[in-house]
């Protein structure tokens, strides 16, 4: 690794490339994000929890109208993998760049050569890794204990698993540019979790997560309307519920191209507010 | 003002090994109203370890900000590595290393991992396992950060700031907190590095550390440079008159002269008792304590310097390559 000590080398000796730190940053980010017991256990259980508790509560009671309806259990986990993909992405991480800013880990990165980019890499990867172990949590869940059907035993199996992926990966990167962009609003890091959990939290009343969509007001449903989440839920439940169930949402379709087109916004919105908010030292600090 | 510019025009680019490692000339930056750096001019040779000297508040840490790019000035020019701070790129920011005033971040990373990715940033790093060595955490390399002690994370942050094999490396009050012992260790580890050829900018507010291991040392007050020179010569000769304090019948009176020898003689003359002994005398040379008192504007300071100021080693006579060995030898640049 080292030249050999006595002769000095070129200064033109290469820079790492940025695909290759940003390898490297993502397994920083995993190693240290693991090892922080209480955020690994919270975030990966909060969903478990959720969907294990109102899936027990309320048992047997069907999900729908008159005309038709589906189990509790099959209805709340699109909502809650789509609570999860929320909470490994937006969460996650406007508290860690927040905390990160204050205790100086992003004034120490920005003293060396790492590209900025590969920093955000590393925290792509990261949200990646954590959302898929996090949805498959869910998922071994559901089907084990809930007997919830899984997309690939019904009927348009490709087709499900297609709008599977692009709602989660849409999801995922929707949620953690915002999360950038949040990550600003904190003032300290000791702040964040306080300013950002509440939001999470109001955006899962209103979007179909703990209670079914259709059943909420209509101003809220169209609150709602306006946040990713409600969208992603409602992406989930194209995938995870049977054709018909298509006649529950207010709209009666699942609105693919709408939830395409909400996702993909939010997406440029986070990239244009995060690129033009991001700091990489604390406000106080000049 | 107390640095010298010979070629004026040269100002431009041209990071050559010759050049300064640092130049700046009228540095302002105002924070709103307050004028947190009000015109410094500095030069740091390439090799040299030059510290900057100064009470809390002085505009220290803004001005080595500015150098390390983090902040952007209102006025002057600054050459770092014959490079604009406020411009530089990633190509700029590997020949650098920085250590920052206080650190609590990487927590949950061990010593040798974060070494260790760190060492990737770079084109040409040091051996991660050597850096560690050379910072005395060998016993700390499978520790998490967390657990460390002040003066072990304050290592730690040293090892990230040269694993990138630095030309030159920035340290912001490395050994606040410190207890003397470990102050002792650190600046053996400094001294290694310089011998390694690494140029060193260091602020400080304590003077022991200035005149342990600076060439050079600027004082800073309010701004400005108000003395730039060796430690041992800053304020030059006057500041450091020696004082002749007698008792003349009962009261006590001093007097600071360039020829004590001469005063000492007439004063045995004129008040030596039987024993030929004058009452009450002593010499004292202020102490560059005495010295930095004045010079930052303490009244304390001309009021009583210390008796019989023990002569201070110069800075150049303490480079035994004592306590943590060399990292990686190089040969010393020019």
């Amino acid at each position: 690794m080292t030249a050999a000590p006595t002769v000095r080398a070129p200064r033109a000796a290469a820079l790492p490339g940025t695909g290759r730190l940003g390898v490297e940053r993502t397994r920083a980010e995993l190693r240290a994000f693991f090892r922080e017991r209480d955020a690994v256990i919270f975030i990966f259980t909060y969903p478990l929890i959720m969907l294990a508790i109102f899936a027990t509560v309320f048992d047997g009671q069907d999900q729908g109208t008159g005309d038709y309806s589906v189990p509790f259990a099959q209805y709340f986990l699109p909502g809650m993998i789509a609570t999860g993909v929320m909470l490994t992405s937006f969460q996650s991480l406007a508290i860690s760049i927040a905390v990160e800013r204050d205790d100086g880990s992003l004034k120490r990165l920005r003293a060396t050569p790492l590209p900025a980019a590969a920093y955000f890499y590393g925290k792509v990867g990261l949200v990646l890794a954590t959302s898929v172990v996090q949805t498959a949590l869910l998922l071994a869940l559901a089907a084990v204990v809930y007997d919830v059907p899984m997309p690939w035993d019904m009927p348009d199996a490709a087709g499900r698993l297609a709008t599977f992926a692009w709602v989660f990966v849409l999801g995922c990167a929707a949620g953690a540019v915002c999360g950038v962009a949040f990550s600003s609003l904190p003032r300290s890091g000791r702040s964040a979790t306080a300013v950002i959990t509440p939001v999470v939290l109001v955006l899962q009343f209103i979007s179909g997560v703990f209670f079914a969509f259709f059943a909420l007001p209509t101003w809220m449903q169209t609150v709602a309307s306006v946040f990713p989440l409600k969208w992603m839920a409602q992406g989930m439940r194209s995938v995870f519920l049977p054709e018909q169930a298509a006649a529950l949402e207010p709209s009666g379709s699942w609105q693919h191209g709408a939830t395409a087109a909400v996702l993909v916004a939010w997406l440029v919105v986070g990239l244009v507010v995060g690129a033009r908010t991001f700091r990489w030292r604390r406000r106080d600090d000049g | 003002m107390t640095t010298t510019h010979p070629s004026p025009g040269s100002g431009g680019t041209g990071p050559g090994p010759g050049g300064p490692a640092v130049d700046v000339r009228g540095l302002r930056k105002s924070y709103g109203a307050k004028r947190a750096v009000d015109g410094i001019d500095l030069r740091v040779e390439r090799g040299e370890i030059f510290a900057v000297l100064g009470p809390n508040g002085a505009g220290k840490t803004t001005t080595v900000e500015i150098l390390e790019g983090f902040r952007h000035r209102d006025a002057g020019e600054v050459r770092v590595l014959g490079e604009d701070p406020q411009t530089a790129g990633r190509a700029w920011r590997s020949r650098l290393g920085v250590v920052l005033q206080d650190s609590r971040d990487q927590a949950e990373l061990t010593v040798a991992e974060l070494v260790r990715h760190f060492a990737t940033f770079y084109p040409r790093p040091r051996d991660p396992d050597e850096v560690i060595d050379a910072v005395g955490l060998r016993e700390k390399a499978r520790t998490r950060t967390r657990q460390l002690s002040g003066g072990q994370r304050r290592r730690l942050d040293v090892a990230l700031g040269i694993v990138g094999r630095p030309e030159l490396l920035f340290l912001d009050e490395p050994t606040t907190g410190f207890d003397p012992q470990a102050r002792r260790s650190f600046w053996a580890l400094v001294r290694s590095l310089r011998e390694d050829g690494t140029t060193i900018l260091l602020t400080t507010h304590y003077l022991d550390e200035a005149a342990h291991l600076a060439d050079r040392a600027a004082v800073v007050r309010a701004g400005r440079v108000v003395a730039l020179d060796a430690p041992d010569r800053l304020g030059g000769p006057a500041a450091r008159r020696p004082v002749v304090r007698w008792l003349d019948g009962g009261v006590r009176r001093s007097e600071r002269t360039d020829s004590p020898t001469a005063l000492v003689a007439s004063l045995a003359a004129r008040l030596a008792g039987p024993d030929g002994e004058v009452p009450g005398l002593e010499v004292a040379r202020p102490t560059l304590e005495d010295v930095y008192l004045e010079l930052i504007g303490e009244p304390a300071a001309g009021a009583g310097p210390a008796p019989a100021a023990p002569t201070r080693p110069a800075p150049t006579d303490a480079r035994t390559p004592d306590g943590p060995r060399a990292v990686v030898p190089e040969e010393a640049r020019p």
